[in-house]
């Protein structure tokens, strides 16, 4: 892997955010370089909420991209926005409880996962995005989903380490849903 | 034989250690050397000069700073109170005050005064009014009153066109961040009296920690009036007074108790 | 300490309380005003002063008051708050008195948006405010890098009594990267001699831009000039990527040659022998290795997020020796990588002349570009 850049984007208050913050931390917390910059024009007051994570073994130049090799989509406008421009064999994880439609190119590994309904099963709507982490994990494994849980479990802030099982639950069960949904596809 | 008695010198007057023994460039008739010589006399009998930085203006007085023997700075065009809340952030056990004319402070300084007033900057300000532009050669001020000719309002100030004369002191004093602001002229000796009074007051104000104070001070220009320095003393007492009434305006009651 | 993973803006203005910043005062502004919350926060912490000022005028003019006590003063604002302040860098300049100030730039002109820019370039660089004086200007283009310069620009301030800006934009401003934050440096525990500190047991200071002969101005002036002649001498800064056997040169700073940085790289494995020429100090420009560069390869392209002010400074010094070519994108957006590598290509592959009109060849692309909704 010489360079793997992801965007994470849904509505504001979903944790796109401090979803791609976890990946940065468990990237550097395991020695590779990394930048995280969030989208920060007036469509951060209310509207969509995106972040570019890149994670590489060189040094990295722009913090930005504009064909992402990853795709984690929370919402229909996000599908919307990223789907062409995703990298041609690049990956995309889409959040079915929020969106409706199916993929209108077939070069994405992908899959849909209901976040919101797995997160609710846990008790805690705002878990869609560990959920979503989680399978994106397993879609495309840049760091293992252990990496991940120490660097949530030691950047979390302190004000919702209480939330901190259900963080791991919610990371665990998107892999697991993916996982299954993956083998069902090759099956 | 012995030597005849040397007669005894006393010394009754002299120049404040303050005051630094330059000819000051105002024009005669000006009270603006009136003002620096109060100031220079408070400073001198608090004992501040050796703390004590001075920020001039923008203004005939933009030479202050030659004529006090203190540390001074000099401020662009209204920003002197900014420039002193820059000081007295980072040296607070300072003395720090403002000299201020009436363009610098109630025009283009408009902001920069009310917020170091609603911060409760604990800074001096002392802010001669004589109601015109000196330096740039008699221009209309914030403070030319009704009806007054300038350079700039040749007809008279009209109200209709040019608004009315703004009084500062008055509206400084709604500021919660303000322990004293008070009115005083340079008229007569009577009043130039109560004004050096008022001066030793704005600067216990500060040395108590007691927030924001300013004196203003009615002050004459014959040359940009076109009277004569006495008629412009006049002008002062009969004009002025009646627009901007000689008084105080907040005094925080701590002021009347002895210091502790 | 090891490197851990810092917001642009915060880490920032951590690095100017390590320097030794004894006094912040500013205004809220888009992308900067996280540089202003962290300061609200962190310095009545350590006991240092902290003001929001009811403008950008007078937050500069505190830092001229702060800055003429002799102790370390600074602001951080964007670009319309910038221009509110240039009449208090022109005093602060005249008074040579030392001040960081911190320019997150945004697009613009006036009141534009607050997408990532260098459209201050002309305004920083060439000094912006009245009267005869050189800004210092570092334009760092990693959050470690902009670290490292505000710890310089304090010392660099200090030394040569001058005004340093340091610019970057959102992007630098908001994203987070590794950094090392250096440790906390001891305040001083004398001021300088010219400070304004009250005249105990010596003779009074006055501080002031106020020359009112033209005689002593220009004596002023000479002495600004001298001492500009000197940082020219001694602070040029700047960084280099594969320009060693390089036939074509990049140059672009901050932002622009970070993304440029990603090209250059994309195009070595093309086989394209392009190297990148990042200056770190555009003032003072890294005139003689510009010159130098310009001696050894085929043809430049200079990047940049503006419609090309640095190229200005680059076309003369090249001297009509090789082609300079231009690509910028302006308004607030940021060039992607790929577009940067698509220019390297074609400007690889270019015999022709140009012949001194790199902006109009480029507007007339970029317009295509734009169209196209790239």
């Amino acid at each position: 892997m010489k360079e793997t850049s992801i965007i994470i984007s849904g509505f504001g208050g979903q944790g796109t955010l401090f979803s791609g913050q976890v990946l940065a931390y468990a990237a550097l917390d395991n020695n590779f370089n990394v930048t995280w910059i969030p989208s920060y024009g007036p469509e951060m007051r209310g509207g969509t909420a995106s972040c570019t994570v890149i994670i590489s073994k060189e040094e990295i130049g722009s913090p930005l991209v504009r064909n992402p090799d990853i795709s984690v989509v929370l919402n229909l406008p996000s599908l919307d926005k990223y789907e062409h421009l995703t990298k041609s064999g690049g990956c995309l994880v889409a959040n079915s409880s929020l969106i409706n439609r199916g993929l209108n190119r077939d070069d994405l590994k992908n899959v849909y996962i209901p976040a919101n309904e797995i997160a609710e099963e846990i008790g805690l709507s705002r878990m869609a995005n560990m959920v979503m982490i989680g399978g994106m994990l397993c879609l495309a494994p840049v760091l293992s989903l252990e990496v991940v849980k120490q660097a949530l479990s030691e950047h979390i802030p302190e004000r919702h380490r209480r939330t901190l099982p259900m963080n791991f639950d919610a990371m665990q069960r998107g892999y697991e849903f993916a996982e299954q949904a993956l083998a069902e596809v090759a099956a | 034989m012995t030597a005849p008695a040397k007669p005894e010198v006393k010394v009754v007057f002299q120049r404040p250690e303050s005051f630094t023994d330059l000819t000051t460039h105002y024009c005669p008739g000006c009270t603006h050397g009136v003002a620096h010589r109060l100031i220079a006399e408070v400073i001198d009998e608090m004992g501040l000069r050796e703390k004590t930085i001075g920020v001039a203006p923008v203004g005939c007085s933009v030479f202050a700073y030659k004529y006090f023997n203190m540390d001074f700075v000099e401020a662009p065009h209204g920003r002197a109170p900014a420039m002193a809340t820059g000081i007295k952030r980072v040296l607070p056990q300072n003395t720090v005050f403002t000299y201020q004319g009436d363009g610098d402070l109630a025009s283009i300084g408009m902001a920069e005064i009310m917020h170091a007033a609603a911060r409760g900057e604990n800074i001096t300000v002392i802010f001669i009014n004589n109601a015109i532009y000196g330096m740039t050669g008699g221009q209309m001020a914030p403070t030319t009153l009704p009806g007054m000719t300038t350079t700039s309002s040749p007809f008279g100030r009209d109200v209709e066109l040019t608004g009315f004369p703004i009084r500062m002191s008055e509206m400084l004093a709604t500021m919660d961040g303000t322990g004293y602001i008070v009115r005083r002229s340079l008229h007569d000796v009577k009043n130039i009296r109560k004004a050096k009074k008022a001066l030793f007051m704005a600067f216990e104000t500060q040395e108590r920690g007691l927030g924001f104070s300013m004196v203003e001070l009615l002050s004459s220009c014959p040359t940009n009036w076109k009277i004569d320095p006495s008629k412009s003393l006049e002008f002062i007492a009969e004009r002025m007074v009646p627009v901007f009434p000689l008084d105080d305006f907040k005094v925080n009651p701590e002021l009347t108790k002895k210091r502790a | 300490m090891a490197k851990e993973l810092l917001k642009g803006n915060e880490a920032f203005a951590e690095a100017a309380i390590r320097a030794g910043c004894e006094g912040f005062y500013g205004y809220p502004i888009t992308p900067s005003t996280e540089f202003l919350e962290y300061m609200a926060k962190r310095m009545p912490q350590l006991g240092r002063a902290f003001v929001q000022a009811e403008s950008e005028v007078a937050a500069v003019n505190m830092v001229y008051g702060a800055a003429c006590t002799g102790k370390r003063t600074m602001t951080a604002s964007s670009s319309p708050g910038i221009s509110l302040m240039m009449e208090g860098i022109s005093y602060i300049a005249g008074t040579e008195v030392p001040a960081v100030i911190v320019n997150v730039i945004r697009g613009g002109p006036g009141l534009g948006n607050i997408a990532p820019s260098q459209g201050d370039y002309y305004q920083m660089v060439k000094g912006g405010g009245h009267g005869d004086y050189f800004p210092i200007v570092l334009a760092p283009a990693s959050v470690q890098e902009t670290v490292d310069c505000i710890i310089l620009a304090f010392d660099l301030a200090d030394k040569y009594r001058s005004i340093v800006h340091v610019i970057v934009d959102g992007n630098l401003g908001q994203m987070m990267e590794p950094a090392e934050l250096p440790p906390m440096r001891e305040l001083p525990k004398e001021p300088p001699e010219w400070a304004v500190t009250g005249a105990k047991g010596r003779e009074p200071n006055f501080l002031s831009s106020i020359y009112i002969d033209p005689a002593d101005e220009e004596v002023t002036n000479i002495r600004l000039v001298k001492r500009w002649m000197e940082i020219e001498k001694n602070e040029v800064r700047y960084n280099e990527l594969m320009m060693e056997d390089a036939e074509f040169a990049v140059i672009g700073f901050g932002t622009a040659g970070r993304v440029a940085s990603s090209a250059v790289r994309a195009a070595r494995e093309e086989g394209i022998k392009v190297g990148l020429f990042r200056p770190i100090s555009l003032a003072p420009f890294p005139k003689k290795e510009v010159e130098e560069i310009s001696k050894r390869v085929q043809r430049i392209l200079v990047v940049e997020m503006n419609s090309g002010m640095m190229l200005d400074d680059i076309v003369p010094l090249v001297e009509g020796r090789v082609p300079v070519e231009f690509y910028g994108r302006m308004g607030g957006m940021t060039p992607f990588p790929d577009e940067i590598l698509d220019e390297i290509r074609r400007v690889s592959e270019n015999k022709a002349p140009v012949n001194g009109n790199a902006r109009a060849e480029w507007i007339a692309r970029l317009e295509k570009i734009v169209e196209e909704g790239k």
